[in-house]
């Protein structure tokens, strides 16, 4: 089944769901109008709570950088030792 | 050295790493010397598919190839830049592994980690293995805030809308069985990063297993930064093309 097909299938589900709620008037049909709404600002601050949280909790790796530049520099030798020209970067 | 790996009930396996180039000079040269460095005990070898590059890289690779053996070492060159897609299927038509690597030259992805995507690949036989730069063990080094800004929200919104499975989606430093590669790459049109993405997701629809290993990626701290508006838009479209027909 096609990703989109199953998303659809879900937002048709909750919008059933929310019919229902609206048709047997379990909650007041005023807080139930507003649902739709409730979800879709909660699933935003979801999202933006996960980019904040990704971005506090991003790794870095400072060293590897050191540890390049060292490998560079040992590949090089290398290359001279065996008259292979790299040039200059 | 076949039988001493029957002894221990091993199988040998090969390994095929292709490598688009495009004014590599420098950067293919060290990049062959870390993959031997790294692989001393594996079976494999490495396909360079440049596109026509004006600086001399395939003369560096058949100096390459003088050095380490033109077995080991594949020069499958291209007229001109063709993408990256059709680079890794060019590279393909001459890979002779079991496996297929692809990774950058530009030193973003090292050779190190090679062993650890054969070692996960040979645990839990995944049919594709791919480096996450977003994990603990992981990282990346040479973006501002912003960089990592729109990375992470730019994640965050593939993650959601498609369900991937994996953590990095646009990362291009991964492990493929060979016959996997060629099966999900017939029915990848994208271009670029998004080429990237729809590869992993039309595997993962596909319901290939699908490992991650982490990685560290040094990004090319001099330079422009490779993220504009147009990138953004590119990227958005991507999602919603990924979305509709994956």
């Amino acid at each position: 089944m096609k990703h989109i097909v199953k998303i659809l299938s879900l937002l048709v589900a909750i919008s059933a769901f929310w019919i229902g709620l609206l048709q047997a008037a379990i909650v007041p049909r005023s807080h139930t109008w507003l649902l739709p709404i409730y979800f879709v600002v909660s699933l935003g601050c979801y999202g933006l709570l996960m980019v904040g949280v990704g971005l506090m909790q991003f790794p870095t790796c400072p060293q590897e950088a050191v540890l390049l530049q060292m490998d560079i520099t040992e590949a090089k030798e290398f290359f001279r030792h065996k008259g292979v020209d790299v040039g200059s970067d | 050295m076949a039988d001493e790996k029957e002894n221990i009930g091993e199988k040998k396996y090969k390994y095929s790493i292709i490598i688009p180039t495009y004014n590599e000079r420098l950067n293919i040269a060290i990049i062959v010397y870390l993959i031997f460095n790294h692989l001393r005990d594996v079976d494999f070898e490495i396909i360079v598919v440049d596109d026509g590059s004006p600086d001399g890289t395939q003369d560096i690779v058949k100096q390459l190839q003088q050095l380490y053996g033109e077995d080991r070492i594949l020069l499958r060159a291209r007229a001109k830049k063709l993408g990256l897609g059709t680079a890794y299927i060019h590279g393909l038509k001459y890979a002779t592994g079991d496996f297929v690597v692809i990774m950058d030259a530009d030193l973003s992805h090292h050779p190190k980690y090679l062993p650890s995507f054969i070692k996960k690949q040979l645990e839990t036989d995944a049919s594709i293995v791919t480096g996450t730069r977003y994990v603990k063990d992981g990282g990346v080094h040479g973006w501002n805030l912003m960089r990592k800004l729109t990375s992470r929200g730019a994640n965050v919104l593939a993650q959601t809308l498609l369900w991937p499975g994996v953590s990095d989606l646009t990362g291009s430093f991964r492990l493929y069985k060979k016959l996997v590669l060629e099966d999900v790459i017939s029915s990848c049109v994208s271009k670029g990063y998004v080429f990237q993405m729809e590869m992993i997701v039309r595997a993962s629809r596909k319901g290939y297993q699908i490992e991650e290993v982490p990685i560290t990626f040094v990004d090319r701290v001099f330079g422009t930064s490779k993220l504009g508006g147009s990138e953004i838009v590119e990227y958005l479209k991507g999602l919603v093309y990924l979305l509709l027909t994956t």
